[in-house]
């Protein structure tokens, strides 16, 4: 049998997750910055998936099902919005979007 | 083993096409990292087909390969973007980005280190097989609320992404 563990799996789905974090918080386009979200989505995916197998349980992949689609609505709306920005503003870039700051 | 081999192959050309999205050191165009996104999910379906779920697999790629990654081209062909090529993350940033990121690694590393005593299947030989056919009738039975209320969802979402690009957005 195999010697790859549910702590296997976990590293790199933790791996993954720091991967996607530093996407966020060092990237400057959006578009990047949301390709590091899905980064970060997946891990969970694979934690769940990872954590559904080892414990003989079948609901960690039902969870997986429901968040790869919420993740694509997520995605759909949130790139309509991105371009919506865009129309407006002429940049997808996060340092042009200071509307709010004081 | 082939098992092994197979893990950690796909677990480090994850990792590194993964990194290769984040921080290409080549190249800062938005493509290259849609491009590199794909290469992630395809590996990561072959992880999830190491964990027997075969299901989720064929749905990480028919999703997210197919449906996800193609609106992301859209999106960046629709927008011409090639601003970030010029500018330059500042070296601020990225420090603390790095610390932020370490301190979650930390975090991460101190729940793992306590992991194999507290779950339960941690160290034993894994017993699911997660075939399309018991997935089907759990999600038809008895999660069958939550099945109906995402197909609202996204039914919503369609909608205010048909009012989101709208030309003239109020």
């Amino acid at each position: 049998m195999t010697s790859i563990g549910l702590g296997h799996y976990l590293v790199v789905s933790a791996a993954l997750f720091c991967i996607g974090l530093f996407g966020v918080v060092t990237r400057r386009s959006l578009l990047v910055i949301y390709m590091s979200l899905e980064l970060m989505l997946n891990a969970a995916n694979l934690a769940l998936v990872a954590m559904s197998r080892f414990n003989g349980n079948l609901d960690g992949q039902i969870m997986v099902f429901f968040t790869i689609t919420v993740a694509a609505a997520e995605v759909s709306v949130g790139l309509a919005m991105i371009v919506a920005l865009c129309r407006k503003r002429r940049s997808a870039h996060v340092e042009d979007l200071t509307t709010l700051k004081l | 083993m082939i098992q092994d081999v197979l893990f950690y192959l796909f677990a480090f050309m994850t990792l590194l096409s993964a990194v290769l999205v984040v921080a290409n050191p080549v190249s800062r165009n938005p493509v290259t990292s849609a491009m590199f996104l794909v290469l992630t999910i395809l590996f990561m379906a072959g992880l999830f087909v190491q964990l027997h779920a075969f299901f989720l697999a064929a749905v990480q790629i028919l999703v997210y390969a197919g449906a996800v990654i193609v609106l992301f081209l859209f999106v960046i062909m629709l927008l011409d973007l090639k601003e970030e090529q010029s500018r330059r993350i500042g070296k601020l940033g990225s420090v603390l980005g790095l610390v932020s990121v370490g301190v979650v690694f930390v975090l991460f590393n101190r729940a793992l280190s306590g992991l194999p005593a507290k779950v339960p299947g941690a160290t034993g030989q894994p017993s699911l097989e997660g075939l399309t056919a018991p997935l089907g009738h759990a999600l038809f039975k008895q999660y069958l609320l939550p099945f109906e209320i995402l197909s609202v969802l996204l039914l919503v979402a369609m909608v205010g992404v048909i009012l989101l690009s709208k030309k003239d957005l109020r």
